[in-house]
């Protein structure tokens, strides 16, 4: 029963990277119909930045006489990076997807692809192939919970991501913009017609899912304080994946899909040796998908596919 | 279509339009004579012109990987391919085309396979004169070949099917492990599998059954792709197809008969460049049946709208699993032929990086076109190679270059053009 519920808590950890992930992912699929394969690649460059302001805000500390408190170096981390990551996809956004927006649908996922290869590679350019690592701007405190071991940073990293899904909620429930968003996930082409202004809203949604992505690289640096430039893709894949498994325009659904991965994946390593979790783990997700074609909260769709 | 160009037609006067009017009315034949001549000029005067040039040895591929090493060569390379091919091919295609076109005339008048494998003979003697030259040619000569049966697999399902599959390096894993298992299993003696069952001696021989057995394997792989689809598609089936490359991957991995993560290796290298060939040929030339025929019109017809399909008598089961079944067992020979090349096969080579290669190469191709894949795979494997001396840099050119011709051209370069082998084996009438 402990080595369950301590599993459990490792599994609600790994659970929320992908949750948190997987919604700016799926964001970014329900309004504009889009694989965004970039989407891996621009958490991996919000880890990168929340590295870099991480280093420089704990640089600028040192040199003050009273230094910051940890917890407010993370926050401020958070933040900046949300804000400098939110530009970056906008900008993927406008190079590669808003001239796309009436090609097929496979070309513009052709360029997000090609999009992530070039982040990695200017990643790859910049800091050279070594790995580097987080920071650590949480010093960690182990409890002890009746034999369950639950650190600080898991805490965090938890909470931090249900506040933030909270907040994605509230936004996409209760302001105008909300509503342009939800509407435009119904149909994306008559809605424009009602004066919702399609760029707009649309590089609002990648800003969002790229903001989201930064926290969940920064948080990322926290719990694995190892950076590479590749580690985007697999990442990027498994929000794919979570995001089509929680169904078509359902933001609900790709948090749930993302905590239920990461649970999938956590006790598949649990029960059987680790290395069979890719197999287990996609196995478990085929069948899903056999019995539940459509995903978990996704209506079934006969429209007519652009290629 | 035929084009057509009236008298005062104002792209005469151009550079372009001249020189397009000199060189019209040369056959296919011609440029093949030409090519012909230039890789044998190549092979007995190159040495001899590289040093007159002060160059090193003869370029390995046009010059270009040389260039972007050693800048300050590019007038000598540039010399070096204009007296080697570019003047030789144009003149000997310009003079020759009264007799090729006299020729290609009368082998018309035979049953089109012998003019056919009249041009794919004389094909094969350039490549095989070209790639004499140095290894890394032939290397790349074969995966470029490879390339293009792996492209054309995927567009059959891709291009002309329209679903968004995502298993294709699954399929090329399943018919690499499939064939090299075979292989290395009954002919060579090897750490994994002991003695050889049969005598090496016969192995070339049976080495096509081998390449079948593991394309068998790959389209009984794909039943678990195509039997889910006829439930969904579109953006789930992207995800079952992805995960079944995902498991395919993981399976071989754990599957310690075969090596596991480490790889299986001492395949024999059976995969010649006139075996590549033929087999590239082959799936050419079959696939382009494939897609003209019924079958390939009701998976166009699936593409467009399943349920008007349905509605108009196509099975689209049937079609689905045909197409699915099809196009896995060229992936799976492509792979074992790549097994064969490489002579080592790791799971780690079957994984997203290859999936990003091929839709790459699929889709700056064009879809639904076998022309298109051709030029696709062809231009990304060169290119690819080309730009190698770059590092890491190629890999922001690369993507840039394919932005922009998605952008441009959001279906890709040459999408949706029909390929007919008559058209190309007939004569040409001069304009």
């Amino acid at each position: 029963m402990v080595f369950f519920l301590q599993n459990l808590v490792n599994a609600l950890q790994w659970g929320s990277f992908y949750a948190l992930i997987a919604l700016g992912y799926s964001m970014v699929y329900s309004i504009l119909m889009l694989f965004n394969f970039a989407h891996g690649d621009i958490f991996m460059v919000g880890a990168y930045i929340g590295f870099g302001v991480a280093s420089c805000i704990l640089a600028l500390a040192s040199l003050g006489a009273n230094t910051l408190p940890n917890w407010l170096i993370l926050v401020l981390t958070i933040l900046i990076s949300m804000f400098l990551n939110s530009f970056l996809g906008m900008l993927v956004e406008r190079i590669g997807y808003r001239p796309l927006r009436d090609a097929p649908r496979a070309s513009a996922a052709i360029t997000g692809l090609m999009i992530g290869i070039i982040l990695e590679t200017g990643i790859l350019a910049l800091f050279g192939a070594r790995r580097i690592s987080f920071p650590p701007l949480i010093q960690t405190v182990t409890y002890n919970m009746g034999g369950v071991f639950v650190t600080n940073k898991k805490i965090v990293i938890v909470l931090v991501s249900v506040m933030f899904m909270l907040a994605l909620h509230q936004f996409v429930r209760r302001t105008k913009y909300g509503m342009a968003m939800r509407a435009m996930a119904f149909d994306y082409v008559v809605v424009p017609l009602m004066g919702v202004p399609l760029n707009t809203i649309a590089a609002m949604t990648f800003g969002i899912g790229s903001a989201l992505a930064a926290v969940a690289g920064i948080l990322f640096g926290v719990a694995y304080p190892v950076l590479d430039p590749y580690m985007g893709i697999i990442y990027g894949w498994k929000a794919f994946v979570a995001a089509i498994l929680g169904g078509r325009g359902s933001i609900m659904g790709a948090t749930l899909a993302g905590f239920l991965l990461g649970f999938i994946e956590i006790f598949v390593a649990m029960i059987f040796p680790s290395t069979l979790r890719d197999l287990i783990a996609y196995s478990i997700i085929l069948l899903i998908l056999v019995f539940r074609p459509h995903g978990f909260f996704g209506e079934p769709y006969s429209a007519r596919l652009r290629l | 279509m035929e084009k057509t160009y009236s008298p005062i037609s104002p792209d005469q006067s151009t550079g372009r339009g001249r020189i397009r009017r000199w060189f019209s009315g040369i056959p296919v034949l011609g440029w093949i004579f030409g090519a012909l001549v230039a890789v044998v000029l190549e092979y007995y005067l190159g040495d001899a012109l590289s040093e007159v040039l002060g160059l090193e040895k003869v370029p390995a591929l046009f010059g270009v990987t040389l260039i972007l090493k050693k800048p300050l060569l590019l007038p000598k390379c540039l010399m070096f391919v204009g007296l080697i091919y570019v003047i030789p091919i144009s003149v000997v295609a310009k003079y020759l085309s009264p007799l090729t076109n006299r020729i290609a005339g009368k082998l018309i008048q035979y049953p089109y396979g012998v003019s056919a494998v009249l041009h794919l003979a004389l094909l094969y003697a350039v490549f095989y004169i070209w790639s004499d030259v140095s290894a890394y040619r032939l290397l790349t000569l074969k995966l470029s070949l490879i390339a293009v049966m792996i492209t054309l697999s995927l567009n059959v399902v891709n291009g002309y099917m329209g679903e968004f599959s995502c298993s294709h390096p699954g399929f090329l894993a399943l018919g690499a492990y499939g064939a090299s298992v075979i292989t290395v299993l009954f002919f060579v003696k090897d750490k994994l599998f002991g003695a050889p069952l049969l005598p090496p001696a016969i192995g070339p021989y049976l080495y096509p059954v081998a390449l079948v057995l593991g394309g068998l394997l790959a389209s009984v792989g794909a039943l678990v792709i195509a039997v889910p689809s006829f439930r969904t598609r579109g953006d789930y089936l992207a995800i079952i197809s992805l995960a079944f490359m995902f498991i395919v991957k993981s399976l071989i991995e754990n599957l310690e008969i075969v090596g596991g993560p480490r790889g299986l290796s001492s395949q024999p290298g059976w995969s010649s460049l006139l075996t590549v060939f033929i087999w590239t040929v082959l799936c050419v030339w079959i696939i382009n049946n494939f897609v003209r025929s019924t079958l390939g019109k009701a998976a166009n017809a699936v593409r467009d709208d399943e349920s008007a399909a349905d509605a108009m008598t196509v099975n689209t089961r049937r079609t689905k699993v045909v197409t699915f079944m099809f196009a896995a067992f060229w992936a799976g020979v492509a792979g074992g032929l790549y097994a064969h090349v490489i002579r080592y096969a790791n799971p780690g080579d079957f994984g997203i990086q290859k999936l990003a290669d091929v839709l790459a190469m699929v889709y700056l191709g064009g879809l639904n076109s076998v022309v298109g894949s051709i030029v696709g795979a062809v231009g990304m494997s060169i290119l690819g190679e080309a730009l190698r001396p770059l590092g890491i840099y190629k890999w922001i050119i690369i993507p840039l270059l394919l932005i922009l011709v998605m952008i441009f051209r959001p279906t890709g370069l040459i999408a949706f053009r029909e390929f007919d082998v008559r058209e190309i084996l007939k004569p040409k009438r001069r304009m």
